[in-house]
């Protein structure tokens, strides 16, 4: 167990350092865009005067590394900041979006996980069958379609055709848990046809991997039943392989929606991070990046945990 | 259809004014049935009450509360429901009172005194006064980073003379200084000790901010004591940023929204064929151009110039790239709305022949012209149209794709020869001395022309009509014969939306009844 311990502490001061990285590489990026954000927001209204004015007003006219390190920081200190197009708060900016876009990968995540682990099993279950390959061919057509064609087509068949659902997800913050899930259903069906293909394909083929192994014949071999063979023998087993597919997946949840935000107008925070980029707001830009990076560290690191744990040769080295 | 609704129709669109629909309307004896159909939809009067759900192409999270920061169609929109101006545009594109009751100008135009509206409440229960006033123009003076700094950079001083009274002194005449106090950057807002809080959302509108989440959603409610007679009909006022055209056209026909901006123009037409979706159109003074360089060869030898402006089929533009919803432009930036168009001034057509001629007298052209979706929509199509046109006078005309991000600081006015748009502006001395003045930081075609600049001085602060009439004329034709900008059409302000909303006649300044549509429709 303390070795687990051990484990978790390194992967986490990695990802610190992770963390760093990532954040003198965004800066340098955006500093190296053409313009800034006193144009961008000033659009045609940007005269040498104003512009000047603007600069000088949000403090950017001190030189690069300078800003990084009072932003940095700020962010030791738990502070993000305040966003340079509108002067808010960029805790409370970016908590908001990140709350709608962790409900909906939730949501998603939710949908999606059990339903592919369940097909996963039982396409392994199954396999070679019809069931397994139409099961397969239907999930791996969805995957490859566009996230934004897979929207369309949704909104077109059960919104505007047959009406049961809204065409855009209006969720507000003080709104009625079911009101919020009912909205967010059509997004949260998008992703999880887009996420589907991978964790179900990853999960049967760890489990057939396993099927040729002397200890699954022995099952057999005793008379075990086939469903309790691939639950209580080989599953078991797959774990790793599979978790490390869907921490993938649900980062991907998390960070890779931006597409989807966009076609449902859902307000999340992939659409905060694209218009800030565009208008060059640095330290939401800053926020939102080391948020992705979070989550991906995170998710890591769980599926890590859950490797070790779920193998005991790894949980109790000699 | 008949005389009353061709009549009906041109008014609605801004193409006759008020006036002259009433005397036609008289003349054909149907004044007695006119407060019946006038409005666009109800026989009655307005109704009241309702949630008002609008879906917008426009919005960012970057946006603020800040006046001096609006920039963009949602943040024009939140500033209409909640601010008011001292004056507004009229349906027939007048400049009429609004927190200020009346107005004069003496002196040659050079001291202007405004008359305060008495009793009029800002949403935190403070009375408006000059105090008022004075904070909120002095917000976009002096070190300030407001798009309205340069409009009023020609008040010398301003006071107060009373509560209910405020003086501005000019560096120079200027006939039109009321459309001046009236721009939509400068709202009206309470003060405290001679400054406002200029985020505070705070204003004497018809509605109150309840919640604003920057491009995502504006959220409204009715202002119980708002001043105005016979505007604010509806309770609340919902506006959604919907950035997706797809996604816009979806809410709207699925009933998300009530109204819809911007509606994709390839498929306008389907969409008012649905049945309970109407689309409106009005003629603003939105214009596209394409602005040349003429401090930079060959741009600045006025024959290449000429040669361009004829080379180009302004019809099939206005047909190919705004499918119709538009008229051709003139080469100048003066709408047909505008005081003072010169509506005799010859139509410049498509003539290759002319075009040769003058490519001949310039030695040859070979030019390239920059174009991004991001000067307006159909940009890169339009120079591509331009290229084929051009091709048949023998100019040779290369279209450069730029990127959309960072067009306005990398090509508009830096390129020699770009796409633009133009939301136009309600007086001619307004879009000259924005655009066409020498030495103006957004005279994108770098042009000085000296008779062109004295005349618009004098113009400026000429107060007998028949004359500034001529002046204009003349410099309307100097900026269409010698100018370095093409302006091939005028754009329509198109948008669509349910059938259950009703509209008196419309302004045609800006989009959507000249962004007033919260406070000037109701539900049928």
């Amino acid at each position: 167990m303390s070795s687990l311990l051990k484990v978790v502490a390194q992967r986490i001061a990695l990802g610190l350092l992770t963390l760093f990285v990532v954040s003198i590489f965004i800066a340098l990026v955006v500093e190296l865009l053409p313009g800034d954000i006193t144009q961008a927001i000033l659009g045609q209204s940007a005269t040498p005067e104003t512009v000047a004015a603007f600069r000088a007003e949000l403090g950017i006219d001190r030189p690069a590394p300078e800003r990084y390190f009072e932003w940095l920081k700020g962010m030791l200190t738990g502070d993000m900041g305040k966003s340079l197009a509108n002067k808010r708060e960029i805790s409370e900016l970016v908590g908001r979006r990140l709350s709608n876009t962790l409900f909906l990968g939730g949501f998603a995540a939710a949908i999606a996980v059990p339903l592919s682990l369940i097909l996963g099993v039982l396409a392994a279950l199954y396999r070679n069958s019809l069931f397994d390959r139409s099961v397969n061919s239907f999930t791996l057509t969805s995957i490859s379609f566009p996230e934004f064609f897979v929207a369309y087509i949704l909104i077109l068949f059960l919104s505007v055709k047959a009406g049961w659902f809204p065409g855009i997800s209006n969720i507000s913050k003080d709104l009625p848990l079911g009101d919020r899930l009912f909205r967010s259903l059509l997004p949260a069906a998008t992703l999880t046809l887009v996420v589907v293909a991978h964790m179900m394909r990853m999960t049967r083929a760890a489990i057939i991997n396993l099927l040729s192994s002397p200890y699954i014949e022995m099952a057999q071999l005793k008379g075990v039943r086939p469903i309790r063979v691939i639950l209580h023998h080989a599953l078991p087993n797959a774990w790793g392989p599979v978790v490390n597919v869907i921490a993938l997946n649900l980062a991907y949840l998390v960070v890779g929606v931006v597409v989807v935000e966009v076609v449902f107008v859902y307000p999340g925070l992939g659409q905060l991070l694209v218009d800030s980029v565009s208008k060059r707001d640095v330290p939401v830009v800053q926020a939102c990046s080391m948020i992705f990076a979070g989550v991906y560290i995170l998710l890591n690191l769980f599926a890590d945990i859950v490797s070790i744990v779920t193998n005991p040769r790894l949980l109790h080295p000699r | 259809m008949s005389e009353i609704e061709r009549m009906k129709k041109k008014l609605d669109r801004g193409q006759i004014t008020r006036r002259e629909f009433l005397s036609r309307m008289s003349a054909i004896g149907a004044t007695a049935v006119l407060p019946a159909m006038y409005s666009g939809n109800a026989l009655a009067g307005p109704k009241k009450g309702g949630r008002l759900r609008v879906g917008l192409g426009h919005g960012s999270t970057t946006d603020g509360l800040d006046p001096a920061t609006y920039e963009n169609g949602f943040t024009a929109d939140v500033n209409y429901a909640i601010h008011n101006h001292m004056g507004e545009v009229d349906d027939a594109g007048i400049i009429a009172p609004e927190l200020a009751e009346s107005w004069e100008a003496t002196n040659g135009a050079k001291t202007w005194i405004f008359n305060l509206r008495k009793g009029v409440e800002f949403s935190n229960g403070k009375t408006m006064d000059a105090d008022d006033i004075v904070a909120s123009f002095q917000h976009h003076m002096g070190e300030t980073k407001s798009p309205a700094k340069a409009l009023l950079a020609q008040v010398e001083s301003m006071r107060k003379d009373g509560p209910h009274q405020v003086i501005f002194e000019l560096a120079g005449g200027n006939a039109d200084f009321s459309y001046i106090a009236s721009d939509y950057h400068i709202a009206i807002k309470p003060s405290k000790d001679g400054k406002i809080d200029a985020a505070d959302g705070i204003g004497s509108g018809a509605f109150v901010l309840e919640d604003f989440d920057p491009g995502v959603r504006a959220f409204f409610k009715k202002n119980p004591n708002y001043w105005k007679e016979g505007r604010g009909h509806f309770d609340e006022l919902e506006m959604l940023s919907i950035i997706d055209p797809t996604a816009r056209t979806n809410a709207l026909t699925t009933g998300e929204v009530d109204v819809m901006d911007r509606p994709d123009l390839k498929t306008a037409s389907r969409l008012g064929k649905k049945p309970g979706i109407v689309i409106e159109e009005t003629t603003g003074y939105l214009h596209y151009t394409f602005p040349m360089r003429t401090d930079t060869a060959p741009f600045d030898d006025n024959n290449v110039r000429m040669a361009l402006k004829h080379a180009v089929n302004r019809e099939e533009i206005v047909e190919k790239i705004l499918y119709g919803h538009g008229t051709v432009g003139n080469d100048h930036p003066i709408a047909p709305s505008v005081a003072y168009h010169a509506a005799d001034l010859e139509q410049r057509n498509y003539d290759p022949d002319k075009a040769k001629f003058y490519a001949k007298k310039a030695g040859g052209i070979n030019v390239k012209l920059s174009a991004a979706d991001a000067a307006f929509a159909g940009a890169v199509d339009a120079a591509t149209l331009y290229k084929e046109h051009a091709a048949a006078a023998g100019i040779e005309i290369e279209v450069v794709r730029e990127p959309n991000d960072g067009y306005w600081s990398n090509v508009w006015m830096k390129k020699a020869w770009g796409a633009c748009y133009w939301g136009g502006r309600p007086t001619q001395d307004w879009m000259f001395t924005t655009a066409y003045q020498g030495g103006g930081s957004w005279n994108d075609t770098f042009w000085a022309h000296t008779r062109f600049d004295e005349l618009l001085i004098s113009a400026r602060a000429e107060t007998d009509s028949e004359k500034r009439r001529a002046m204009y004329f003349e410099m309307q034709q100097i900026v269409r014969d010698e100018g370095g900008v093409v302006v091939p059409m005028f754009a329509n302000n198109v948008w669509a939306a349910s059938d259950k909303i009703a509209h008196g006649s419309m302004a045609q300044n800006w989009t959507m009844d000249g962004n007033k549509f919260m406070e000037k429709w109701w539900f049928a």
